[in-house]
């Protein structure tokens, strides 16, 4: 499902697995109870990357676990219910007192889209790999922070028209181009590798945990704002 | 006025006449009812093409009707008269449950920039035609809808500033640079070409339209929320 694991300044969050890492609410709850970890054992100079093996990042919640309800209103209760367990964790992922940096060596849709994209720093593999956010060629509409996180984290209009409502594929040098990933590499150890690079770098900064959540919290606003994460005032500098 | 027609999946909504094509109240009641028309007959699969014959898509608001009044606060009352239909449409506009193009073959000012804004996907001339927002040269503040669909719509803050602070006159190519325009042509037949070949490649996607419809308001929420439009959760998957 998930692991945990710390190599020096950095947590490696992988999703494992050969398989499309659906978000069913097993492992959301996981995912919840590790960033509760990470966040309890961080200090100056942490960094969280989160990653995962095989084919895909995720291909969003699990719907096969929804369908399997039996009837059709049950199975829209069990949708419900996985947008409104993850929703805590993108909470958590915003409010963690750290770097986050998502290096995504495959496949990201909908809720694994978003899983992306709730990091600080998105690099993503440019050979094999699509973002695609399935919901309107499904029939589904958004979560409302799921649409917030969007409009925040992809600055170009006509970027988020072509992702939400054209459902357009986008694979790892059009997402530079587009603004919504850092920068694309040739292989999945490639991407981890550079995360790693980048980790070490944003680690030597030794950032107060603190002040640097509450500073993501203010560019971010609008997502911060339907997950319920007041942004608060925080003087940690030692000259004051 | 204007005309509405079926060919295929695709509607054709058009601003007939060799002149401005002024948002008079009788033609911004025209419109209306077409997209009442082409809202009843929508389908899966369905667009909307908005497109003008002339040498203007539309120069905005019949002014000279608003003057026509005979005392400055009667042509005040009618500018707010036509600002106030005016508002229904585009509200009618971003509810469409269907993919909207403005194919945009001559001038496109104020409330006739603002409607060619209105569409998904805007497809300009680069040969002929400016957009030109005259408010600030005419000695007009812009309606709330207005300045909400702008901000929306043009991503850039510089764009945004040039259009509506400076009233800057842009042309095809300069727009497309600015963001605002997707694409430009050569010449009015070939937008019109064009549009029909996006509006094809947009009907194969069969979208459920309510769902489409809710997706573009979750994409700008700030003018749905001036025109009154609330955004809904719907669920037309097969799957669920």
């Amino acid at each position: 499902m998930c692991t945990l694991e710390k190599r020096g300044n950095l947590f490696f969050l992988t999703l494992t697995g050969d398989d499309e890492h659906r978000l069913s609410p097993t492992l959301i709850d996981s995912l919840i109870t590790a960033l509760s970890q990470v966040k309890s054992q961080a200090v100056r100079g942490s960094v969280l990357i989160t990653t995962a093996h095989g084919r895909f990042f995720s291909n969003g919640f699990d719907l096969g676990w929804a369908q399997a309800a039996g009837s059709s209103s049950a199975a829209r209760d069990r949708l419900h219910y996985m947008v409104d367990s993850f929703k805590p964790f993108v909470a958590a992922l915003l409010s963690l007192p750290m770097p986050t940096i998502a290096a995504v060596p495959g496949h990201a849709a909908a809720a694994g889209f978003v899983l992306a994209l709730g990091h600080d720093y998105f690099l993503m593999r440019r050979d094999r790999g699509v973002l695609y956010m399935s919901e309107v060629d499904i029939g589904l509409t958004f979560p409302d922070y799921f649409t917030a996180l969007m409009r925040s984290k992809i600055g170009s209009v006509s970027a988020r028209r072509d992702i939400l409502l054209a459902g357009t594929k986008i694979k790892g040098d059009e997402a530079v181009r587009m603004g919504i990933v850092d920068s694309a590499y040739d292989s999945a150890e490639s991407v981890v590798e550079a995360a790693v690079r980048l980790g070490e770098r944003l680690a030597e900064k030794k950032w107060n945990g603190e002040v640097y959540a509450e500073i993501r919290k203010s560019l971010y606003p609008e997502p911060c704002g339907v997950l319920g994460l007041v942004p608060k005032t925080v003087i940690a500098s030692s000259k004051l």
